[in-house]
């Protein structure tokens, strides 16, 4: 199908970001670039900022971004929205936003964790069983919660310092709608930024969401002073481990190999400016888990999917030997030389057994 | 032994929603007949066209099409089909090669007629013949024999053959939300979509949209029905049209597409079975075939681009539940031998007319009762809709349906859009299917003795654990009634979760349940699934069959209570 199926009609009616995060406020910036944007900060005081210093977290911001505090207005004025705000609060914003919806929304979000319901009284650690049923990701969220049905993802090696300056990156938009990914194309699509298709939603949110344990692993090995055989190691393991969990959980295994699986893992355990992976680091570096939490400004999305991860590795009886032992080390207090030493000795030989 | 009986009917009769034949949708299609053929036939082109837009792949598939249907008429012939079948595809075969001797500019032209003929030819085939005359006599026939049966059967006395203590209404209950579907018939266009277990739906269905006081709905039979004359004769006069199985080909696909799109559009109630065929397996369906409910999407879309009134359409699933299926031996070892080895089996009907009233006969004078569960109606995104036809969302807010096919504030035509509608449609459906199935103790008690035995021999795959030999399998009855209290209580606590259905003969003492499950299923099969023996355990003389009652509630996850 050509683009020009999808030319915008409307080209006047502005964008909207939910969420003025970094990745919200740089993503708000980029398409900003040709179209007016309406961001969403849920902080009245974080609104006033971004429209009087025209600056966020850093970033200076787009003339043609203009910061608000009203849902209500936002669903109203735009068709197409991004949000962009962690999981742990990605329900309760959708609740928020889901009674303005209508089923001519576009919404496609930025979103790389987990949103789990669980028994009145229950933790992640007590429930019995944590399956599908109540581990969702943020499409499907979006889809229970509001009259919503077109829905993308935006997923990738997408670092918002990098990408803020305009260094060449990708990123997928994956939806079961042509429009959907076209929409978000034409809006994200620029000189530096490369934007593939992929029509596996789930898979590439699942890719998303798993590869921050293996990026706080990879920070831990940096912590631990080890070279480039060791990440080498962890990365290609880590991919397989992805793509087993992957698959319990519905995902399709091509999507972990694409640009939202193997691109964003590469990206993100190399990178000290990933907060996952600066998680692992420090705490390699001795520092304890709840200092670090402390101590971010924003949330590290892996510490929470590693909890996940593991029951869900547990539920659906998948050996997943590089989650559970960093599960170990951040809640269970195993030193991370011990979980390293285990890795090591495990007995294992078929290096790829599931193409 | 105590008879368990249904709880006394109390459905009572439903008034007609619309007085008078002639204001009935379906009898102005056929009376226009020839002209809603023109207009199929016209549409189909131009659809069809649009999907092949180069004249090299439209020749491509004209050729795939007489290719495969000279092939069909060699292999696999019906009593139906046109005498002049042959005759008229080696035309069109020599008309295509003649095709190849045409100049460029006249090409495109010749191609079209071509493929006018042979839509005109396949709509001509697809569109229903409803009648008024041959409708009333047909339903009064039904009605009157169906109620001679019963009586003479049932009640073993002198003359009770010309009485009239049971009606139909006993024979067949009918549940669910009966109310909104006679509202929403006033108000849209419904689209029924039944579940496809036996021949005998296609009737049966008639049957009920005539009792619940609605208009005939045109509704979509496989043809392989038509090869049984009195079968033909009833279809036809409720309003059937014809779809064919054998027929796998581009235009005929479109043109039983456009067909029933058309037909929707126009604001005839519709019927077809989305499951494509009868379940094999025995179990709810859990696929659906896209293509003709595709058709209620885009009529959506396209009433609503309409001006004027714009009609909405409601999706209503409806779930038929029966202890016994007819045909069941042949469709459980179609089931096999296809997921055991990859064979093909072709479809072939043993049933001719006289089968068909012998089985009636047994049927009407066995206690063996169905039911027919009215699902909730839905839009065509699959929204609940509630009694004034508004579409609602979870929270019960009122969604404008008109909004799916709305981008940049304008209704647009996006094929690829609608096929994920339709995919979710079809999910939704099948969801709503599992929750108005209604269990019968016959399935409870068929469900647990294949799963007992699935769990002793555990080490065995299905296909080995099928080739045990009967006599070795003997269930423990105090094991079986202990494992059925079991997971019938299991069954109640769905049912409060809106997950399941059950008929009311499903409560009471255990003992007396177990034994009325025993009695009912597959009753007239030469091969008993389930039995006791002298020592008043729970035997079988045929465990396939069994499997296939079995899997009436496959898919619930109840094997964890076994």
């Amino acid at each position: 199908m050509s683009e020009r199926n999808f030319s915008f009609s409307t080209d006047e009616k502005p964008v909207g970001v939910i969420g003025a995060g970094s990745f919200g406020t740089v993503i708000a910036n980029m398409i900003a670039q040709n179209r007016s944007v309406l961001l969403y900060a849920r902080n009245a005081d974080v609104v006033k900022h971004i429209n009087e210093k025209k600056e966020n977290r850093g970033y200076a911001i787009h003339p043609n971004v203009q910061a608000l505090n009203d849902l209500a207005t936002l669903a109203d004025q735009c068709d197409v929205i991004f949000p962009i705000v962690p999981s742990s609060h990605f329900r309760a914003m959708m609740q928020q936003l889901a009674p303005y919806l209508h089923p001519y929304h576009m919404l496609i979000h930025g979103t790389k964790g987990f949103d789990i319901t669980l028994p009145e009284g229950e933790t992640v650690e007590s429930v019995e069983k944590l399956d599908r049923s109540r581990v969702k990701t943020m499409s499907e969220v979006i889809q229970e919660e509001s009259v919503a049905v077109r829905i993308g993802c935006l997923a990738g090696p997408n670092l918002s310092k990098e990408l803020a300056m305009r260094q060449p990156a990708a990123t997928v938009v994956a939806s079961h709608f042509q429009e959907v990914i076209q929409t978000g194309k034409k809006l994200l699509k620029s000189d530096r930024f490369q934007v593939y298709e992929n029509n596996d939603i789930v898979g590439v949110e699942i890719a998303g969401v798993l590869k921050n344990i293996i990026a706080i692993a990879s920070g831990a090995l940096s912590g631990l002073g080890f070279g480039d055989n060791a990440k080498g190691l962890l990365i290609s393991r880590g991919a397989v481990e992805m793509v087993y969990l992957g698959r319990a959980l519905g995902g399709d295994l091509k999507a972990f190999l694409g640009v939202a699986g193997i691109g964003d893992l590469v990206t993100t355990c190399n990178s000290p400016k990933s907060r996952n992976f600066t998680v692992g680091y420090r705490l390699a570096k001795g520092e304890k888990l709840n200092d670090i939490i402390a101590d971010m400004k924003e949330v590290a999305e892996g510490i929470n999917t590693v909890r996940i991860a593991k029951k869900c590795a547990d539920t659906y009886k998948v050996r997943a030997l590089i989650t559970d032992r960093l599960y170990r080390v951040l809640f269970e207090g195993l030193n991370i030389e011990e979980a390293l030493e285990f890795l090591m000795r495990f007995p294992l030989n078929m290096d790829i057994d599931f193409i | 032994m105590e008879i368990l009986e249904e709880k006394k009917n109390k459905n009572k009769k439903y008034k007609p929603i619309l007085e008078g034949i002639p204001n009935w949708p379906v009898y102005q299609l056929s009376k226009n007949r020839k002209e809603f053929i023109e207009e199929v036939t016209h549409q189909s082109i131009e659809r069809i066209r649009e999907l092949r837009p180069s004249n090299k792949q439209l020749l491509d598939d004209l050729q795939a099409t007489a290719y495969r249907e000279q092939n069909r008429i060699k292999r696999n012939r019906w009593r139906v089909d046109p005498k002049d079948d042959s005759a008229f595809w080696s035309k069109i075969k020599n008309e295509l090669v003649e095709l190849s001797t045409r100049n460029p500019d006249e090409l495109t032209e010749a191609i079209n007629q071509l493929l006018g003929k042979i839509v005109h030819r396949y709509a001509s085939e697809i569109a229903g013949n409803f009648k008024p005359s041959s409708y009333r006599f047909a339903r009064e026939a039904v009605k009157f024999w169906f109620a001679r049966l019963l009586n003479g059967a049932r009640v073993k006395k002198f003359g009770a053959f010309f009485r009239n203590r049971y009606t139909l209404r006993d024979k067949i209950h009918i549940v669910g939300k009966v109310k909104l579907l006679r509202k929403l018939a006033r108000k849209g266009t419904v689209v029924m979509v039944p579940t496809h277990f036996s021949n005998l739906d296609s009737i049966l269905v008639g049957w009920i949209i005539h009792e619940m006081g609605l208009p005939a709905f045109i509704y979509g039979a496989g043809l392989n029905l038509f090869n049984i004359k009195i079968m033909a004769y009833f279809m036809n006069s409720l309003g059937a049209y014809k779809v064919d199985r054998r027929k796998k080909n581009l235009p005929y696909l479109e043109t039983l597409k456009m067909y029933s799109n058309l037909a929707i559009q126009k604001g005839a109630h519709s019927l077809f079975f989305p499951g494509g065929t009868r379940s094999r397996s025995g179990m709810i369906e859990k696929q659906l075939k896209l293509g003709l409910l595709s058709t209620a999407v885009e009529a959506q879309r396209t009433c609503y681009n309409a001006e004027g009134e714009q009609r909405k359409i409601f999706v209503v699933p409806v779930t038929l539940n029966y202890h016994f299926v007819l045909e069941a031996p042949e469709l459980i070892e179609d089931y096999l031998s296809i997921k055991g080895q990859d064979r093909y089996f072709p479809e072939n009907d043993k049933y001719g007319s006289f089968q068909l009233i012998r089985f009636m006969i047994k049927f009407f004078g066995n206690r063996s009762n169905i039911s027919v569960s009215i699902g909730p109606a839905l839009d065509v995104l699959g929204n609940y809709v509630d009694e004034e036809g508004n579409s609602l969302d979870a929270h019960n807010r009122i969604i404008n349906t008109k909004d799916y096919f709305i981008s940049s504030g304008e209704l647009t035509i996006d094929r690829q859009r609608e096929d994920e509608y339709t995919r979710m449609l079809s999910q939704r459906i099948v969801a709503e299917y599992h929750k108005i199935n209604r269990v019968f103790a016959s399935h409870l008690v068929s469900f647990i003795a294949f799963e007992m035995w699935q769990k002793k021999y555990h080490q065995l795959d299905l296909f080995n654990l099928l080739r045990l030999p009967e006599e070795e399998l003997e269930l423990d009855y105090q094991e079986f009634r202990t494992t059925f209290k079991r997971v019938r209580k299991q069954v109640y606590l769905m049912k409060e979760q809106g997950k399941i259905n059950f008929a009311s003969h499903l409560k009471g003492k255990s003992d007396l349940v177990i034994n009325s499950g025993i009695d009912n299923v597959g009753v007239f099969h030469l091969n008993r699934p389930l039995l006791k023996n002298k020592q008043g355990n729970i035997v079988t003389k045929d465990l396939s069959l069994l499997y296939y009652y079995h899997n009436r509630l496959a898919g619930y996850s109840l094997e964890q209570f076994i």
